[in-house]
């Protein structure tokens, strides 16, 4: 976009947006959860707790159900590589990262479906009652949560004239007055309930809980064990930092690097670290202070989230 | 058969009629005519003779009846009373099991306390029964009435589950997430309790009363007590009374706010559970310079009460305090009390036809307390009525906040009258050489009502202990409740009732 990217310099971002989400995943889980505890007056284990969890799985045995197929063992390479491919191509430090061209807003939405989809199937694969009762859930969440997903990035990609998250961060950080626009606070209230739902997070999920019977997210990889569980673990995790940091590309993309040079990579990479945790720490807090819905609950909250969508691409084709 | 009036005193013996098994079902309406429950029914083998003890009880005035049924050896049987009564029929499933004492006429004759891997015709509380004998490979399985459809699917859970949970198994049929019906299978930890109590000094037997649900250790070794009371005719100070009325509310307080707590950590409130949680440790703490244990053990003893101190006003108003802040900080949450309202409803006359008790029946209407109804001390307009008509969780979360209320209350009470003496009673007492003699101990543990029935011989030793913990009675009433609940709304109704396996099973 702007000015000429050394090629080398486009690959080193693309590989330091990598090795950022796959540790900065880990790390974004671990400061929620230490925020969650000291609010809760406990003391909570340390940040890096999800990393240590992860080399502790990863040394452990791998147990699968004997009726389960190639699916089940496939599901956790899938749902880490659909993730990667995000990491790779998203302009979380620069606005051209390698492939950036692919970087399409829906083609990153259906990556995240796919690796929806694909625990859903592993779920369903290891032929359990919860297996089924959590990907039947997780499925009806996702049908209303995606499309969701879809309307409100619309609404973003109107003004842009493209749907290219690149171009559409590029066009932002010329055009700031557009962050400020009714379409783009519609589409950004919708996108944070989308969000937490796509992330198993209260209230729509409890990512804490032990008992089966209320899960959603977690029913579906409650047969997986050790290196399995340690790629599930991390690819969550992953897609929880990658959805924040895509949110705040979109809505606060000021510290993205636009141009070559070593002094804005720096600046990008401070910035996005920055964004992310405030993001991931203002949802500790309002985890904190709100309960669980009720299952059936939860369609309406997603529904009111498809309707702000909708406006914001009204509000984008109407208003100019 | 006339019922004596009762004194503020709950250990006694019953006044008993001897009923010939024909008479039994004419004998047992006309008492529930008079508006008499079932508290228990116990099987004896005494040897070369059977006899079944039907417990009837109301109050107040506090009121026992016993009819005793001798039975015939050869082929012992007493006529159903499931028609008139349900906790009947499942009493009557346990003799049948236990002792090999049948039904007549039961509708659903099915094995209660023994698993299908125990061989037929064995009876362990049979004299002579001898050691548990092999397991029966490929007995047959439990029989769970199948529920079919288009789109009807089972979950199992359990007998294992995550977290600390006691074991026992739950059989859901769902369509969608909508529960059709649910089956408890409980029994998984019956380790023969009331055996263990048998040949042992009555001192002895409150060691095994007060681990007969780790929760309850007040509640049973009063209830243990008060009936070995009766039975050696043991006198007990008025300043004993006060001091086991402290420490069942100490009980009930410790137990009641950590309900709250896991009640708001089921819907996903974790700060209210922390908070709650944080609280009960306090209280365990002060239990623990109370009576040297943090459940209250080695408190109540038979004939007395033994404390090292008692708790201070100042932290009876720290405690106050702290739980009012809870309950704001729950109460508060708008997502918490739509969970709770409307969730796993137990109407009346459910309840007061299945018998249930405690909590779970004051939280749908029915106002049975044993406080009030069997009181070994009284506490005048203290125990206001802590009653709630809804009958859902949020009936039952309500219900144990006006009773920590009301324990505090009581509490702050009861200490300024239990003065400065701290061990009162001993079990020293002459032993008769008398025939031996039988009594009840009645009192309202934190989850409901507890009976002990207990037979002594002349020297003293427990000839048999019948135990009824309140979730024997509680438990059929949950699967009733969870009609039309949804499947993710279990582990919440389940906290709700937070029955005792342990309790149950025996």
């Amino acid at each position: 976009m702007t000015g000429a990217w050394p090629v080398g310099a486009v690959a080193a971002i693309s590989v330091l947006q990598v090795l950022g989400v796959v540790v900065g995943g880990p790390l974004l889980v671990g400061l929620m959860r230490k925020v969650r505890c000291r609010l809760e007056g406990r003391v909570g284990p340390p940040v890096h707790q999800p990393l240590l969890d992860l080399r502790k799985l990863a040394r452990r045995e791998r147990t699968r159900p004997d009726q389960a197929s190639w699916i089940f063992s496939a599901v956790p390479v899938v749902l880490v590589a659909t993730t990667l491919v995000i990491a790779l191509v998203a302009p979380l430090l620069a606005t051209d990262p390698a492939f950036g061209w692919s970087a399409d807003l829906f083609a990153l939405v259906y990556l995240l479906l796919v690796g929806s989809v694909a625990l859903a199937l592993g779920a369903l694969d290891t032929g359990t009652a919860f297996g089924g009762m959590g990907a039947s859930r997780a499925m009806t969440i996702g049908a209303l949560s995606e499309p969701a997903l879809l309307v409100a990035v619309l609404a973003l990609s109107v003004p842009a004239h493209s749907s290219n998250v690149p171009t559409i961060v590029a066009r932002s950080l010329t055009h700031p007055a557009w962050l400020a626009t009714p379409q783009r606070l519609l589409s950004l209230v919708a996108f944070l309930i989308v969000i937490v739902a796509e992330s198993g997070r209260l209230p729509v999920d409890n990512p804490s809980t032990h008992l089966e019977l209320t899960m959603i997210h977690e029913a579906m990889v409650l047969e997986y064990a050790g290196a399995d569980l340690a790629l599930v673990k991390l690819g969550e995790s992953m897609r929880l930092a990658v959805l924040l940091a895509l949110f705040a590309d979109l809505f606060v993309p000021w510290g993205v690097a636009t141009g070559p040079g070593i002094g804005h990579v720096v600046v990008a990479v401070v910035a996005i670290a920055a964004k992310v945790a405030a993001l991931g720490v203002a949802l500790a807090v309002f985890e904190v202070a709100v309960a669980k819905l009720r299952l059936f609950r939860v369609p309406e909250l997603l529904a009111g989230a498809f309707v702000l969508a909708v406006l914001a691409v009204v509000s984008a084709l109407v208003v100019p | 058969m006339t019922p004596s009036v009762g004194h503020a005193r709950s250990g006694r013996s019953a006044p008993a009629s001897i009923v010939a098994p024909d008479d039994l079902v004419d004998a047992a309406q006309a008492l529930f005519a008079d508006g008499m429950r079932l508290a228990l029914v116990s099987g004896h083998d005494d040897g070369g003779s059977l006899r079944a003890t039907y417990l009837f009880t109301s109050g107040p005035p506090d009121t026992r009846v016993e009819l005793h049924v001798p039975l015939d050896h050869n082929r012992p049987h007493v006529p159903t009373l499931a028609a008139l009564s349900f906790p009947a029929s499942r009493f009557e499933r346990e003799l049948a099991d236990l002792f090999g004492i049948e039904p007549l006429g039961h509708p659903q004759l099915r094995r209660l306390v023994l698993h299908q891997h125990w061989p037929a015709g064995w009876h362990p509380m049979r004299q002579g029964s001898g050691d548990p004998p092999e397991m029966v490979t490929g007995a047959g399985s439990f029989p769970f009435v199948p529920v079919d459809g288009p789109g009807v699917y089972e979950i199992p859970v359990g007998p294992v589950h995550a977290g600390l949970i006691e074991p026992g198994h739950f059989r859901f049929w769902v369509v969608g997430e909508t529960i059709l019906r649910m089956k408890a299978r409980l029994w998984f930890v019956h380790k023969g309790i009331e055996r263990l109590f048998e040949g042992k000094d009555v001192a002895a037997g409150l060691e095994i009363a007060e681990r007969i649900s780790g929760d309850t250790a007040v509640g049973h070794a009063l209830a243990y007590c008060q009936a070995v009371e009766a039975a050696c005719a043991m006198p007990v100070s008025d300043h004993a009374h006060v001091l086991r009325a402290v420490l069942l509310e100490l009980e009930r307080l410790y137990n009641h706010v950590a309900d709250i707590g896991a009640l708001c950590n089921d819907v996903g409130f974790g700060i209210a559970h922390a908070w709650a949680l944080s609280l009960r440790e306090r209280l365990l703490q002060l239990n623990r310079e109370v009576t040297g244990h943090r459940l209250l053990r080695n408190g109540v003893v038979p004939g007395g009460a033994r404390v090292d101190r008692l708790p201070r006003p100042a932290e009876l108003a720290e405690v106050s305090h702290r739980f009012e802040e809870l309950v704001e900080l729950a109460s508060s949450n708008a997502l918490v009390m739509e969970r709770f309202a409307g969730t796993a409803v137990l109407d009346e006359a459910h309840a007061r036809a299945l018998g249930v008790v405690g909590v779970v029946a004051r939280a749908a209407g029915v106002a049975f307390d044993a406080r009030r109804s069997h009181p070994f001390i009284d506490l005048g307009p203290l125990l206001s009525p802590a009653r709630r008509a809804s009958g859902d969780v949020l009936g039952r979360y309500l219900v144990r906040i006006d009773e920590v209320r009301s324990s505090l209350a009581i509490l702050a009470d009861l200490v300024p009258r239990a003065g400065d003496l701290h061990a009162v009673g001993s079990s020293e007492t002459t032993a008769t050489d008398g025939p031996g003699s039988a009594g009840v101990g009645i009192c309202e543990g934190w989850r409901g009502v507890v009976v002990h029935r207990v037979e002594v011989d002349g020297r003293r030793r427990l000839r048999r202990v019948k135990v009824v913990d309140p979730s024997f009675l509680n438990w059929p009433a949950l699967s009733v409740a969870l009609a039309d609940t949804i499947v993710p709304d279990f582990p919440l109704a389940n906290k709700s009732f937070n029955l005792s396996y342990a309790g149950n099973d025996l």
